[in-house]
C-alpha cells in the first residue's frame, strides 16, 4: 500500500463533493485526505485527495471516477514533480516559563504565533505532512490543546498548468422534433 | 401509492410559492414538452402531491401515452422492459418521498444491466426541500450510487436543458438510468420554453471508436491463437451489433458463448454457439473458456456469476477485453490488449482488420479446437431427468413455450430457478427477445417488464416467464395490462417454493428448508393464482401435467383481448443443472448432481 495524491479538476455543481466521497466509499477506498478549493476558472473546482491504495485499485478509482459526469480531469502528483503542503493550527500550553521554549520552535519551522493568552499561544504552521509531525513532536511535551489541520493540497513544478491543458470538447447537438410530426 | 393523499397537499402555502417570474408556460408544461421534444412516447407512472402538477399538462399531450401503474416499482420495471425490447430510453414518473423510493430497485437494477432509462420524479418545493416536509425524501442523494447521473431542479429555466441532458447521458456510452428530480415549485412556477440546440457536458465524452493500434493488435492475438472463444456479453445486445457478431463468428470459425445478458444476441441454432457460460451454463461453453487460449471478451464485464473463482478462471487464455466502459476493463481480470470502444465498432473494426489480413493469406487455425468444442457440444448437451413421481417438469414446460412461441416472441423472465431454465431451454435467435434482471438479480421483474416490452412492441407476443414467488412481488401490475389492453401472457412456473433458494438449501444446507415453502402448492394454494388471474381480468389457466402443456400454450398463444396466466404446476424438487457451486472453480462444473464431465483430454 502507498499514498497517491490526486488532483480532481470537477464542475463547481452542488452536491459534485457528495459523489467523489460517496464513490470511494461505495468502491472500498479509503480516503487520507480531502482538500476541495475554487481554481482560476470560476466553473471549476479542484480536489486534492490523498489516498492509500495499490497500484492497481489507484486505476480502477480513477477509471470510476473518470465516469462521474462532473469529473473534468483527473493528475496524479507524484512526489518529485509536485510541492505538497498542509496547514496546522496548534493551541500549545504555554505559560511565563515555557513560552520562551516554544516560541523558538516556532522560529526554527518558520511557523508563526496567531494568537497569544496567558496560558497559551496558539500557531499556524504550513509544510508537508513529514514537517507538520516533526513540528507537533516538539510541541508535544509542551501540551497540546487543540489542534486542526487541512487536507493536503498540491501544485505540479513547472510552467505548465494542469487546469489550462484540460481540452473542452465540443458540445454535442441535440436532436430537434421533426415539425411536421 | 401517493395518489389519494394529493387532496391534502394541496396546501395555500404550496400556491403562494408560484415564482414572480414571468414566462409564457408553466415549469410543468415546460416538462412535458421536454419530454416530447425528447421523442418521449411512453411513461409509465403513479401522480401524487408533487408531481402532481406535471399531470395536468400530460393529460393533453398528444404524442405521450402515461400508463397508470399500481405500484411505482412495476413502472420502473415496465420503463426497462420497454428500454430492452426496443432500444430506446425507457421513462417512469414518480411522485417525491415514497413514490420516488419505489423507484430504487429498478433504477438499481437498469444500472447494473446497462439499461438507457430516465425517471422523472416531482420534489416538495425549492422552499421546503431540508425540512422533513411531507412526502420528502433526498432522492437525488439516495440514487446517487445507482445512477449513471442524476439531476435536482429547482429552476424552471433548467428543466429542457436537463431533460436534454438527462436523455443524451442515459442512451449513450454506456446506457443507464439517469433521474430527474423536479421541485414542484419549479413546475408550477411561469418560464420561457427554449429547448437547446446542443449540449455541453465537459466531462462527458464516452469513447466509441476502438483505438487502431489496439484492433491490429487484437487481430495479431487472435491469428496467433489456437483455441479461442468469443466471450459476448449484453453490450453486444445494447451496441444493436448481432449482425456484424454474427459476421466476424462465421468469418473467423471461433466459437461463441453468450452470457445471461447476451442470450439472442448470436443465434442459439448457430453450429458455432456453445451456449451460456457461467454458474449455470452450459459444459461445452464453461469447458470452452477455460481451456481457450483466448478470450475475446466484447461487451462483458467478468461477472462472478460468470468466471466462478476467478483465479481459477480460463487459467491459460489470453484476454482482449472490449468495451465502452473503459472501468470495466480489467477490474476482474488481468488483460492482454484493452480496446475502448463501442461494440459494434469494435467487432466491424476487428473484421475489417481480419479480412485484410486474410488477404495476405494470414488466418487462424483453429480447425482442432472447434473440433473439440464441437466433442463438447455433442457429448453433453442441456437436459433434464424427469420426475419419478410423474409431476411436471418445469424444464419441459419452458422448451416447449420456446418451440411454441418461437424466436420471434419476447420473453421477460424473473429470478431464480425459472430464470436459468428460461434461459437454457427455450432458443434465442434474435437480440433484445431475452429480458431479464441479470445484474441485480431482482425478484418482480418480469410481468412489468413484459408489460413494458409489450407496450414498446405491441406486435410481438411477450411472455412474462415468472416464479411463483417473483410473481407475488409485481403481480398487481397484471391490472395495469388489462385496463390498458396490454394483453401479455404470464408462464408462472409454480414449484410452490423459493426454488433457488430451495436448491441452495438442497445442496449446502443439509436439506433444511428454511422458509422457502410458499404453500402455492395443491395442500393450500394460496394464492389461487387462476382465480387471481381472474380477479384481474386476465385469463386464468392451470396446467398439471405434460400433456396438457402444448395445447394450453397454444390456447394462450390465441387469446389477445387480454392478459392470461398459466400455472404451470410443476415438481418442487426439481433442479437446475449444470451448475458451478458459489466461490469454486468453473473446473468443478456439475453436470447433474454428484456428476463432474468427463474430458478426454486427447480430443486437444
Amino acid at each position: 500500500m502507498s499514498k497517491h495524491t490526486l488532483s480532481v479538476l470537477v464542475e463547481n455543481k452542488p452536491g459534485v463533493l457528495t459523489r467523489i466521497a460517496a464513490l470511494f466509499s461505495r468502491r472500498g477506498f479509503n480516503i487520507d485526505s480531502l482538500a476541495v478549493g475554487p481554481t482560476e476558472q470560476p466553473d471549476v473546482s479542484r480536489m486534492t485527495i490523498v489516498v492509500e491504495v495499490e497500484g492497481l485499485p489507484l486505476e480502477q478509482v480513477t477509471k470510476q471516477l473518470n465516469k462521474l459526469i462532473e469529473v473534468l480531469k483527473i493528475v496524479e502528483l507524484d512526489g518529485p514533480s509536485s510541492v505538497r503542503r498542509e496547514l496546522l493550527m496548534v493551541k500549545v500550553k504555554a505559560d511565563h516559563d515555557t513560552r520562551g521554549q516554544v516560541l523558538d520552535a516556532v522560529q526554527l519551522f518558520k511557523a508563526k504565533v496567531i494568537d497569544v493568552a496567558p496560558e497559551a499561544v496558539t500557531i499556524e504552521v504550513t509544510g508537508n505532512s513529514a514537517k507538520l509531525k516533526d513540528f507537533l513532536a516538539v510541541l508535544e511535551p509542551f501540551g497540546i490543546r487543540e489542534l486542526v489541520q487541512s487536507g493536503m493540497v498540491a501544485i505540479g513544478r513547472g510552467s505548465r498548468s494542469i487546469t489550462e491543458r484540460t481540452a473542452r470538447p465540443a458540445p454535442v447537438p441535440v436532436a430537434q422534433p421533426d415539425p411536421s410530426a | 401509492m401517493a395518489a389519494d393523499r394529493a387532496a391534502d397537499e394541496q396546501g395555500s402555502e404550496e400556491e403562494t410559492e408560484m415564482s414572480e417570474q414571468g414566462g409564457a408556460i408553466t415549469g410543468a408544461q415546460s416538462l412535458v414538452r421536454s419530454l416530447e421534444h425528447a421523442g418521449v412516447e411512453h411513461i409509465f407512472g403513479i401522480p401524487g402531491g408533487a408531481i402532481l402538477p406535471a399531470y395536468d399538462p400530460l393529460m393533453d399531450s398528444k404524442k405521450i401515452r402515461h400508463i397508470l401503474v399500481r405500484h411505482e416499482q412495476g413502472a420502473g420495471h415496465a420503463a426497462q422492459g420497454y428500454a430492452a425490447a426496443t432500444g430506446k430510453v425507457g421513462v417512469c414518473m414518480a411522485t417525491s418521498g415514497p413514490g420516488a423510493t419505489n423507484l430504487v430497485t429498478p433504477i438499481a437494477d437498469a444500472h447494473m444491466d446497462s439499461v438507457p432509462m430516465v425517471a422523472v420524479t416531482g420534489q416538495v418545493g425549492a422552499s421546503m426541500i431540508g425540512t422533513d416536509a411531507f412526502q420528502e425524501a433526498d432522492i437525488r442523494g439516495i440514487t446517487m450510487p445507482i445512477t449513471k447521473h442524476n439531476f435536482l431542479v429547482t429552476d424552471p429555466a433548467d428543466i429542457p436543458r436537463t431533460i436534454a441532458e438527462a436523455f443524451h447521458i442515459a442512451s449513450t456510452g454506456r446506457p443507464g438510468p439517469v433521474l430527474v428530480d423536479v421541485a414542484k415549485s419549479a413546475l408550477q412556477s411561469m418560464t420561457d420554453f427554449d429547448w437547446p440546440s446542443e449540449i455541453n457536458l465537459p466531462g462527458y465524452r464516452p469513447v466509441t471508436r476502438p483505438h487502431s493500434k489496439q484492433i491490429r493488435e487484437a487481430a495479431r492475438m487472435i491469428l496467433a491463437a489456437k483455441r479461442p472463444v468469443l466471450y459476448v456479453g449484453g453490450g453486444v445486445i445494447r451496441s444493436r451489433a448481432s449482425r456484424e457478431l454474427l459476421a466476424l463468428a462465421e468469418f473467423t470459425g471461433i466459437p461463441v458463448v453468450t452470457t445471461l445478458m447476451a442470450r439472442g444476441a448470436f443465434p442459439d441454432s448457430h453450429p458455432q454457439h456453445l451456449g451460456m457460460p457461467g454458474m449455470h451454463g452450459t459444459v461445452p461453453a464453461v469447458a470452452g473458456l477455460q481451456r481457450s487460449d483466448l478470450m475475446i471478451s466484447l461487451g462483458a464485464r467478468f461477472d462472478d456469476r460468470v468466471t466462478g473463482n476467478l483465479d481459477s478462471f480460463a487459467p491459460g487464455a489470453l484476454v482482449i477485453h472490449a468495451d465502452i466502459d473503459p472501468a470495466e476493463i480489467g477490474k476482474n481480470r488481468h488483460v492482454d490488449v484493452p480496446i475502448v470502444g463501442d461494440a459494434r465498432e469494435v467487432i466491424s473494426e476487428l473484421l475489417i482488420t481480419l479480412q485484410l489480413e486474410s488477404e495476405q493469406g494470414n488466418v487462424g487455425d483453429y480447425e482442432q479446437w472447434v473440433a473439440f468444442c464441437a466433442g463438447l457440444k455433442k457429448r453433453y448437451p442441456l437436459g433434464y431427468d424427469k420426475p419419478s413421481d410423474g409431476s411436471l417438469a418445469p424444464q419441459y414446460v419452458l422448451e416447449r413455450l420456446g418451440k411454441i412461441a418461437g424466436p420471434e416472441a419476447i420473453y421477460a423472465s424473473g429470478v431464480g430457478q425459472h430464470q436459468m431454465w428460461a434461459a437454457q431451454f427455450i432458443g434465442y435467435e434474435r437480440p433484445n427477445t431475452w429480458l431479464n434482471s441479470g445484474g441485480l438479480g431482482t425478484m418482480g421483474y418480469s410481468v412489468p417488464a413484459a408489460m413494458g416490452a409489450k407496450v414498446g412492441r405491441p406486435d410481438a407476443t411477450v411472455w412474462s416467464i415468472d416464479g411463483d414467488g417473483c410473481f407475488q412481488m409485481t403481480n398487481q401490475e397484471l391490472a395495469t395490462c388489462a385496463i390498458n389492453d396490454i394483453p401479455i401472457k404470464v408462464a408462472l412456473i409454480n414449484n410452490e417454493v423459493l426454488g433457488m433458494v430451495r436448491q441452495w438449501q438442497t445442496l449446502f444446507y443439509g436439506e433444511r428448508y428454511s422458509n422457502t415453502d410458499l404453500h402455492t402448492g395443491p395442500a393450500r394454494r394460496i394464492p389461487d393464482f387462476v382465480k387471481l388471474a381472474e380477479a384481474y381480468g386476465c385469463v386464468g389457466l392451470a396446467v398439471e401435467s405434460e400433456d396438457e402443456v402444448d395445447a394450453t400454450i397454444e390456447k394462450a398463444m390465441e387469446i389477445n383481448d387480454r392478459p392470461v396466466v398459466v400455472d404451470f404446476r410443476v415438481n418442487r424438487d426439481s433442479m437446475v443443472w449444470p451448475m458451478v457451486a458459489a466461490g469454486t472453480s468453473n473446473d468443478d462444473i456439475k453436470y447433474a448432481r454428484d456428476m463432474a464431465p468427463q474430458y478426454d483430454e486427447d480430443d486437444l
